[in-house]
C-alpha cells in the first residue's frame, strides 16, 4: 500500500519530465530568475536549464528565487526522505553523449570539462571493450568530503554530494583524494562568466561556476527539487539511465519513462559499482556491458592510467 | 668545559667572541648590498607572478583536472621538510646532552623558522581562492587533514620562533650594550626594545634555562608531527604511490637528510663569508658528516621499503605508478635522485676525507637539490596516473610540466626563504654569543657591561 504511493510518485516524476517538453513555455517561468531588464517590452530570463530566453515581459508572474543563504542553507537539507540512486546499463551505451552536452549546458561548463564523462574502458587485455559514462558517484563514504578543509563540499542526507562554490577556497584536496577523477576545477574564468554576472548562486546546480572553485556532478539537485530526472538522464536517447529513490526501490528509465523496482533491476542483471574495494560505496550502480545493443566501434584509445 | 678563567682574561676571550660573532651584523659591504637586491628582485618577480595568477586563475599553471596539485605542493612540502631541522638540533641533541650541536642550533632555527614560513606563504600562494583563506578558521573542520597541517604549521613556527628569540635575550642585551655607535640607531632601537630589559642576574637565566627546556620537549611531539601530518596529506587519500602506512616515517627520515644538508651549507658560507673558521670547526662539519649518514641510511632503508616490497608485487595500479619511476616517463629522474642524490652521497660520507668542510658542502648541495625533486616524485607522477583512463580532455590535461609562472613562484619562495635567513644572519648573531663564552669558560657575570647591585 505505501510502496504503491510512493510509486506513483516516481511514475509523476517520470511524468513531469514528458510532459515539460509539452508545457514548455509556462515551465520556464515558473522556474525562471531575472537577469537583467531590458527597456523594451521584453526581458531576458535564464532558464533551470541554463538557457538564456528572451520573453515578453506580460507573460510574467514573478517567481520568488530564493537568495544565497537560503539557497546555501536548503541545499544542505537536502530533499526530506529520499535516497537517490543512478542505475548505468552499459549494454545500451553507444557513445553518443548526449549527456554530456546536456550536462555541460545545464551546469555551464567549458567543453573540457565534464562532470559525466563517457570513458572507453577494457578491463583486461582480452576483454570485450565497452562505453561507460562516468558521473561523480556519490559515495556513501565519500573521500572528497572528508578531506575538504572548510567543509564546501559535503554529503547531505538524501545522498548527494554537493559544493558549495562560495565557500570553497580551492585547495584541490578533494580532487587528490577522488579515485574516480570525477570533479573538476575552474582554472580559468569560468564560461559565460560575464553573462551570469550578478546571478544568484545555486548550489544544487552549482551554477554559475566560479574561477578558483570545484565544480562536479550533482546528479541535477536543482532538477530533483522541480521533480525533474537529472539532465544526462532525461538527455539519453539510448535507454543508458535509470534514476531513482531506493527508499521507494524504484527507479525510472530516463529514455522510455519506464519506472521499476531498483532492487530487482540489479539483482536481475548482477549490477556492481566502481571499485568496490576502496570501500567508497558509490551510490552509482552499473549493469554489466553484456549483449550490448551496439558494438563497439573504432579503434580502442590508448589508456592513459 | 674549559676551566673557570680569570677576570682579565675572560674579558679579552669575551670581546674576541663578541666581535667575531657580531661581524656579520656590522659587516657591510657591495656583496652584501648585491646579495639583498637580488633577493629582493626575485621576490618581486615571483609577487609579480602570483598578481598574474591571481588575476587569470589557477590556468596559468601546468596544472589541470588530473595533475591538480604540482610544483607549489611539492615545493611546500620541500620547505615543510627542511624546517624539521631545527627541531632535531636544537631539541632533541640537546636532550640527549649532546654538546658539539650547540654553536649550530642557532643555524637551524633559521632554516626552521625560513622553511616553516615560506610553506605557509607557499600553501596559500596554490589557493585558488586566496583570498577566502580566512575560511579555513570560520569553517575549518578537523577532520580534514589541511587544517590539522595548519594547527602544527602554526605552532611549529611559534615554538621554533622562541625557542629562537629566547637564548637570543642575553645576546640582545650584550648587543644593546656594547654596539652603541657600530649600529645604526633603529637596530640598537630594536635590541633594546627585545631585550626586554634584561639584566642578566641568575634568576633571569634560571627562567630562559628552564622555559628553553619546556619548549625543547613541546617541539619533539609537535615537530615529529608537522612532517608526518603533512605526508599524511597524500597517505590520507586513496591513490597508488600515495596510499601507504609508511608515509610519516618516510617523510620524517627525508626531512632530516634535507635539513641536515641544508644547515651544512649554511654553515659553511657563515664561516666564508664571516670568518667563523673557529666557531663553525673541521670537526662539526665532521659530525654534521656523519648525521647526514645516519639519516641518510634510515631514508635509504625507507626507500626500500617503500619501493622494492611494491615493486615485488606489482599490483595493478602500483605497477603502472612503479613502472613509470623505474622504466618510464620518471625514470631519470628517480635514478638520479636515489643514485646521486642518496647512495653515492652515502658512500663518499662514509671517508673521512668528504666530511671535511668544502667536500662536505658540496655532496650537501647536491644532496638537496635531488631533495626537492624526491619531493616532485611523490606528488606528481601519482597524479598523472589516476584509477580510470583519461579521456575526452585535452592533451596538455594529460601530463604536467610546470609554466613559468610556477617556476617564477617557486623561485621567489626559494629567494624569500634566503631573505629571511639573511636578514636574521644580518640582525642576530649566528652563533650564540653567551652560550659560546660561557662553554670557553667565561663567567656569566662578565657578560654584563654594568656592575651588578
Ligand atoms: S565520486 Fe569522487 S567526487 Fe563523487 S562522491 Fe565519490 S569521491 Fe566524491
Ligand atoms: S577544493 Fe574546495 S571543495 Fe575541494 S577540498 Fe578544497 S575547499 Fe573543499
Amino acid at each position: 500500500m505505501e510502496r504503491n504511493t510512493r510509486r506513483n510518485f516516481i511514475r509523476k516524476l517520470g511524468a513531469t519530465v514528458g510532459a515539460a517538453g509539452v508545457v514548455g513555455g509556462t515551465s520556464i517561468l515558473s522556474s525562471c530568475n531575472s537577469v537583467e531588464t531590458s527597456s523594451g517590452d521584453k526581458i531576458k530570463l535564464l532558464t533551470s536549464s541554463g538557457e538564456l530566453v528572451e520573453v515578453d515581459k506580460s507573460q510574467l508572474t514573478p517567481a520568488e528565487m530564493p537568495n544565497l543563504s537560503e539557497n546555501q542553507t536548503r541545499g544542505r537539507e537536502g530533499l526530506p526522505g529520499r535516497s537517490w540512486v543512478m542505475v548505468i546499463d552499459l549494454s545500451k551505451c553507444r557513445n553518443a553523449r548526449e549527456c554530456m552536452k546536456a550536462c555541460q549546458n545545464h551546469h555551464q561548463l567549458r567543453p573540457e570539462q565534464h562532470h559525466i564523462n563517457v570513458l572507453q574502458m577494457q578491463d583486461a587485455e582480452h576483454t570485450a571493450p565497452y562505453y561507460m559514462p562516468k558521473p561523480c558517484q556519490h559515495c556513501d563514504n565519500p573521500p572528497c568530503t572528508k578531506v575538504c578543509p572548510v567543509n564546501a563540499t559535503f554529503k547531505r542526507n538524501d545522498g548527494i554530494v554537493l559544493i558549495d562554490n562560495e565557500r570553497c577556497i580551492g585547495c584541490r584536496f578533494c580532487i587528490a583524494a577522488c579515485p574516480y577523477s570525477a570533479r573538476v576545477f575552474n582554472w580559468f574564468e569560468p564560461r559565460d562568466a560575464e553573462k551570469y554576472k550578478g546571478v544568484t548562486y545555486n548550489i544544487e546546480a552549482n551554477v554559475p561556476q566560479k574561477k578558483g572553485t570545484i565544480s562536479k556532478c550533482l546528479f541535477s539537485a536543482d532538477r530533483l527539487r522541480d521533480g525533474k530526472l537529472p539532465s544526462c538522464v532525461s538527455a539519453c536517447p539510448n535507454g543508458v539511465y535509470w534514476f531513482g529513490d531506493r527508499n521507494e526501490d524504484a527507479v525510472t528509465n530516463g529514455t522510455t519513462k519506464e519506472t521499476v523496482s531498483f532492487s530487482k533491476l540489479i539483482k536481475d542483471n548482477a549490477a556492481y559499482t566502481l571499485m568496490e574495494e576502496l570501500g567508497t560505496k558509490p551510490r552509482v550502480y552499473y549493469l554489466p556491458p553484456k549483449d550490448r545493443a551496439f558494438p563497439f566501434e573504432g579503434e580502442l584509445i590508448e589508456h592513459h592510467s | 668545559m674549559n676551566t673557570i678563567k680569570s677576570p682579565e682574561e675572560s674579558r679579552k676571550v669575551l670581546d674576541t667572541i663578541f666581535s667575531d660573532l657580531t661581524r656579520s651584523i656590522t659587516h657591510k659591504d657591495e656583496l652584501t648590498r648585491f646579495w639583498f637586491f637580488i633577493l629582493i628582485m626575485f621576490a618581486g618577480v615571483g609577487l609579480w607572478g602570483w598578481i598574474i595568477q591571481i588575476d587569470k586563475g589557477l590556468g596559468v599553471t601546468g596544472m589541470r583536472d588530473y595533475v591538480s596539485w604540482g610544483m607549489y605542493i611539492a615545493n611546500f612540502v620541500f620547505f615543510v621538510a627542511i624546517s624539521l631541522i631545527g627541531f632535531l638540533i636544537s631539541s632533541a641533541l640537546h636532550l640527549l646532552k649532546i654538546s658539539w650541536s650547540k654553536p649550530i642550533s642557532r643555524v637551524a632555527e633559521q632554516i626552521a623558522i625560513a622553511g616553516v614560513a615560506l610553506a605557509g606563504i607557499i600553501i596559500v600562494m596554490d589557493m585558488g581562492r586566496p583570498d577566502r583563506f580566512l575560511n579555513v578558521f570560520l569553517h575549518g573542520r578537523f577532520a580534514s587533514p589541511i587544517i590539522w597541517d595548519v594547527t602544527v604549521v602554526t605552532t611549529y613556527l611559534t615554538i621554533s620562533a622562541l625557542l629562537f628569540f629566547l637564548p637570543l635575550i642575553p645576546d640582545l642585551a650584550l648587543l644593546r650594550d656594547r654596539m652603541t655607535g657600530k649600529v645604526p640607531t633603529w637596530k640598537l632601537k630594536i635590541y633594546t626594545i627585545l631585550a626586554l630589559g634584561w639584566k642578566g642576574n641568575p634568576e633571569q637565566y634560571k627562567t630562559v634555562y628552564h622555559a628553553m627546556r619546556i619548549l625543547m620537549i613541546l617541539i619533539i611531539p609537535v615537530g615529529l608531527s608537522i612532517h608526518t601530518v603533512t605526508s599524511w596529506l597524500f597517505a590520507a587519500t586513496l591513490r597508488s604511490g600515495w596510499d601507504t602506512t609508511i608515509m610519516g616515517p618516510y617523510f620524517v627520515a627525508g626531512a632530516f637528510v634535507a635539513g641536515a644538508a641544508a644547515v651544512v651549507i649554511l654553515m659553511y658560507i657563515y664561516r666564508l663569508r664571516y670568518g667563523l673558521k673557529n666557531y663553525f670547526e673541521d670537526f662539526h662539519f665532521d659530525y654534521m658528516g656523519k648525521l647526514l649518514v645516519f639519516v641518510s641510511l634510515v631514508y635509504l632503508y625507507f626507500n626500500i621499503n617503500e619501493f622494492l616490497v611494491p615493486g615485488y608485487k606489482m599490483k595493478t595500479a602500483e605497477g603502472v605508478h612503479l613502472q613509470n619511476l623505474f622504466t618510464g616517463a620518471f625514470a631519470s629522474m628517480f635514478w638520479l635522485v636515489q643514485v646521486a642524490g642518496l647512495i653515492i652521497p652515502i658512500l663518499l660520507m662514509l671517508i673521512k676525507f668528504f666530511r671535511k668542510p668544502l667536500p662536505l658542502t658540496i655532496i650537501s648541495v647536491v644532496v638537496l637539490i635531488a631533495a626537492w625533486f624526491k619531493r616532485y616524485l611523490i606528488v606528481i607522477p601519482t597524479m598523472e596516473h589516476p584509477f580510470l583512463p583519461v579521456q575526452n580532455v585535452p592533451d596538455y590535461f594529460k601530463s604536467y610540466a610546470p609554466t613559468s609562472i610556477e617556476i617564477m613562484i617557486t623561485l621567489f619562495s626559494v629567494f624569500a626563504a634566503l631573505l629571511i635567513i639573511t636578514v636574521l644572519a644580518k640582525l642576530f648573531p649566528v652563533i650564540t654569543i653567551w652560550e659560546y663564552a660561557e662553554e670557553k669558560g667565561v663567567d656569566k657575570k662578565y657578560f654584563s657591561k654594568q656592575p651588578k647591585n
